[in-house]
């Protein structure tokens, strides 16, 4: 059987049918965590600990180096023009008085930029990059309300900047598709998610759904989104020679590097990309048009260029989350078991990406439902590229979904909780896979008791406080597990008995830094500070994108198969005198600064005393993680149950959430410390998601209306009360270290629970978000 | 013209559109102050001029001519950090780090507005002569600092913990 031949292209979508069938009947042992990860076991280690961030010290004085603060001989500053108009051509560009401006080295327009291929789009090949698959700056064309059409370079930030404004660009706009509604009359076609169509139909839903004796069946809304880090987008960028140096803030160094590569027609070994810190990335610091204009510019110019985005030009270049329309009808027999389960309705995309806001996917392996019918349509509209912000699908699937099974509880007369009880499936309810753990009703029973969840009143609009009106409500929140294929590690270990790990990973606060250095040091049998993990820098082994809830596992993977390469290593290095001498490597284990034999500790050998006896500086060595089967062999996903508690003023409409409590299910916690921020990070920006939120787009220009922070409202101190995070620490027998990603659940759930919260507490069903007290008066 | 920067005098840019902000992060070096926005909407370019917590993006650096400004830098370094800095690297205040110095600048800007007797849109009682240091006058005072990372909660902590002793917040609660 070839399975692994085929892997590739079944991970991608490709191939379906036989060969995901074999996968998903092989034996456990076949599969990549087939055997339980050894670290599991091992409960006294590093990992589990909460350990401080090690580079804390370095962010709280402001001494980690952010992309924009990389100083470079000669460097100049660049400034953007955006198009005002959604579709048409460049009729004129007059840029004389702006090269007159003092300062100003050069202004590239599509007249004479260098001439560039476009990017890879992501999604369409295992480096691909781009946010969309559109030229850069290369014609007279203009195909969104905000793309750049010309490039300022001048000595200053402040010469660019003027200069900017003395760039005269006369246009003629064309008819621009941009209106949702508009696009939907005009026809829309199934939506495609990571090559697989976003339809699937189990059984006649629409029959059970009518001959159910109870069923709910509503339409929700959610707008656009921005991912808002804090850090702009920034990058330096320098032609050293042939090769191109980029100081990026990425979340995809290794996939840049190729994408970038490729549209200038270098090696992408002559693109260096190095992102050792990012101010936030949510999905949104992938490859777009600003580091692509900096090196053409640095080219043009023969000078290293800065290129900083301004907030408005976040909002203008960098896509966000796109707007979906949803369906959700549920019909049930009257203990509440689910009959008919359908999820259906409309998201925006463009036709230059491949990324429809797959919004059904967490109903997939929800609940066990007799029938089925999910289905994402899409529309291609004439606007900046969509893209992935933080759980893309989940965080505004589990929205509707959730509420649905909310109003469901009620016209039942049930108990929210108990109505998701019933439903809780032994087996992936559209698969058949097995669940390789899912411990959601635990989650569910310890968040229920600890919140209080019997303290609410099933009836809303019962509890009163002066002139506030208080409710609770709840949601399951999931995200699956992913792995992709790519990851690659390589670990040195010196004379001196120190160990580095590389990689092509990211931090961008989740704190990969400090736990991967926890689960190395467990893993090698070292201490915290006889680890270095490097990361950041896209000429290190692996492709490694920190997206999709998977660096954590895409990284345990590489690291775990190069231990085992370097395991191998060493034993034949040690040679015959060693007391490890004649043993196999899968019975050696790291512990104590060396190996030892598993199973008799005592025979024992450090790596300092094993390399110095053969008179070696150093063992280095590098491996690939196997290919990730087991997402098609188990069916993996975290679950949360969500808890929320608000507060809606009766004079001003006005609601506050005044109590929180998320209960997950993410297998093993690596930190506690980093994995709590992590889990508040997402729920409050669920908070967001949930009654603030919205990225305001003029249907006739196709412009953002709102690029700034004070009108797109993110949650500030005073809207987030302490949030409180328990977990169930059940490690995922199936999956590197036992752990599942906590980066993007935190998001999922959270709407729905907050949205069910205001029901309760006035009677009043929002299936609009976000919720503004407009809607609550 | 000079401006005294975390002790040292520097002289003032010749251009007179130079923010503050861009003076100490491009001229001087000194990138531990943030821009998250350049409009006054996000509060990473806090510092703090003559002890009072101001946004360095809308501060032209030639109106600060002879005043003190005391960046993150100036606070405190690795190995040497400001009981605060120590206080959010404890409480995990932080996951990017981007909005962090702008944070813990704030913070201390805030700490002496209280102690000044300030008041803000939640102190409830405008006669008192002190003002209890509740977690709603903190989340309140800082909420001009955004925190996209949501390390929020741990922010409050390591500022409650450093500025008021337990029981005063205990109290301050109740
Ligand atoms: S950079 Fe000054 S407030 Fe945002
Ligand atoms: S820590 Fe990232 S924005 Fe606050």
């Amino acid at each position: 059987m070839s399975i692994l031949k085929d892997a590739k292209d079944l991970l991608q979508g490709a191939v379906q049918g036989a060969m995901g069938k074999a996968v998903a009947i092989a034996p456990d042992s076949w599969m990549p965590g087939g055997e339980p990860d050894p670290l599991i076991a091992m409960r006294h280690g590093h990992v589990g600990r909460p350990h401080s961030r090690i580079d804390g010290p370095l962010k709280v004085s402001g001494s980690a180096p952010f992309a924009a603060e990389f100083p470079m001989e000669g460097m100049a500053y660049a400034s953007l023009v955006f198009s005002p108009i959604a579709k048409g051509r460049i009729l004129e560009i007059d840029t004389t008085s702006a090269e007159a401006a003092p300062g100003v080295l050069a202004v590239m327009t599509y007249v004479n930029a260098p001439r560039i291929s476009p990017p890879p789009v992501f999604l369409s090949g295992a480096k691909a990059a781009g946010g969309d698959d559109l030229p850069v700056m290369q014609e007279d064309v203009v195909r969104w309300n905000g793309e750049p059409v010309a490039v300022v370079l001048a000595e200053t930030q402040e010469q660019a900047d003027h200069a900017r404004s003395l760039v005269h660009i006369v246009y003629e706009a064309r008819r621009a598709l941009i209106d949702f509604a508009e696009a939907k009359a005009a026809g829309s076609r199934t939506a495609v998610f990571m090559g697989e169509p976003l339809h699937l139909e189990i059984g006649d839903a629409d029959k059970a759904l009518a001959d159910a004796p109870v069923r709910i069946d509503s339409s929700y809304s959610t707008p656009r989104h921005n991912h808002n880090a804090i850090e702009l987008h920034a990058v330096t960028a320098a032609w050293e020679g042939d090769t191109l140096r980029i100081h990026d803030a990425s979340q995809l160094v290794a996939h840049t590097a190729w994408s970038i590569a490729q549209m200038f027609g270098i090696d992408e070994k002559q693109v260096v990309i190095t992102s050792p810190f990012v101010g936030g990335g949510f999905g949104g610091k992938c490859l777009w048009q600003h580091q692509v204009l900096a090196s053409m510019a640095a080219k043009l110019a023969g000078r290293p260029v800065r290129l900083v985005l301004s907030r408005e030009g976040v909002y203008r270049i960098v896509g966000g989350r796109s707007p979906t329309e949803q369906r959700v009808a549920l019909g049930a027999d009257r203990e509440g078991r689910l009959k008919a389960l359908v999820h259906s309705g409309t998201t925006a995309k463009t036709a230059s990406n491949m990324m429809a806001e797959p919004f059904i996917v967490a109903t997939k392996s929800a609940y066990a439902s007799e029938t089925f019918k999910l289905d994402v349509r899409a529309v291609e509209l004439d606007m900046l590229a969509n893209t992935f912000m933080r759980a893309p699908g989940e965080a505004v699937g589990t929205f509707a979904l959730e509420s649905a099974m909310d109003e469901l509880a009620e016209a039942l007369g049930i108990d929210p909780i108990e109505l998701r009880m019933r439903n809780e499936p032994e087996k992936d309810p559209t698969s058949g896979l097995p669940f390789s753990s899912r411990n959601v009703t635990e989650a569910w029973r310890a968040g229920a008791q600890r919140f209080g969840w019997d303290r609410r009143d099933l009836v809303p609009r019962m509890v009163r406080d002066g002139e506030w009106l208080v409710g609770m409500g709840c949601a399951t929140g999931t995200y699956p597990y992913y792995r992709m294929p790519g990851g690659a590690a390589r670990i040195t270990i010196t004379s001196g008995g120190h160990a580095t790990v590389d990689i092509a990973a990211h931090e961008m606060g989740m704190g990969t830094a400090t736990a991967q250095t926890q689960v190395a040091a467990d893993r090698l049998g070292l201490a915290m500070d006889e680890v270095t993990f490097r990361y950041g820098d896209s000429t290190l082994p692996g492709v490694v994108l920190a997206g999709g809830s998977q660096q954590t596992a895409s990284i345990g993977a590489a690291v775990s198969a190069a231990h085992g390469a370097l395991v191998k290593e060493l034993l034949k290095i040690a040679g015959n005198d060693s007391p490890l001498a004649g043993l196999k490597p899968d019975e050696v284990a790291s512990r104590d600064g060396g190996l030892c034999k598993r199973d008799e500790p005592e025979r024992h050998e450090t790596y300092v005393s094993i390399l110095g006896r053969a008179r070696q500086a150093s063992v280095s060595v590098e491996a690939e993680a196997p290919m990730p089967l087991e997402t098609q062999h188990w069916s993996m996903h975290s679950h949360a149950a969500m808890f929320c508690e608000v507060r809606v003023n009766t004079v001003t409409g006005e609601p506050r959430v005044s109590r929180f409590l998320g209960s997950f299910d993410c297998g093993r916690i690596l930190n506690p410390k980093t994995a709590t921020s992590q889990f508040r990070g997402g729920i409050i920006m669920g908070l967001g998601l949930a009654l603030m939120e919205e990225t305001q787009f003029d249907e006739r220009k196709g412009r953002v209306m709102n690029p700034s922070l004070s009108e797109y409202h993110v949650p500030v101190h005073m809207d987030v009360p302490e949030i409180d995070v328990i977990w169930t620490d059940i490690p995922d027998p199936h999956t590197p270290m036992g752990a599942r990603g906590i980066g993007e659940i935190g998001i999922t759930g959270t709407a729905a629970a907050v949205a069910n919260a205001i029901y309760n507490a006035t009677g009043r069903r929002v299936r609009d978000l976000p919720i503004t007290l407009d809607k609550l008066l | 013209m000079t401006i005294t920067v975390n002790g040292a005098a520097v002289s003032l840019p010749n251009d007179p559109r130079v923010s503050l902000l861009d003076l100490l992060r491009e001229d001087l070096h000194l990138p531990g102050t943030k821009k998250g926005c350049n409009q006054g909407a996000c509060g990473a370019c806090t510092v703090l001029v003559d002890g009072e917590r101001i946004l360095s993006c809308l501060a032209l650096a030639v109106q600060f001519e002879g005043r003190s400004v005391t960046t993150i830098e100036g606070l405190g370094m690795p190995g040497a950090l400001h009981p605060l800095q120590a206080a959010f690297v404890e409480h995990d205040g932080f996951q990017c780090g981007y909005c962090t110095p702008g944070q813990i600048c704030s913070a201390i800007g805030m700490a002496e507005e209280i102690r000044r007797g300030v008041p803000s849109h939640v102190t409830s009682d405008l006669s008192s002569e002190t003002i209890a240091l509740s977690r709603d006058e903190l989340r309140e005072r800082m909420s001009g600092n955004l925190c996209r990372c949501g390390a929020h909660n741990g922010i409050i902590d390591a500022i409650a913990e450093t500025f008021a002793p337990k029981t005063a917040l205990a109290e301050a609660a109740e």
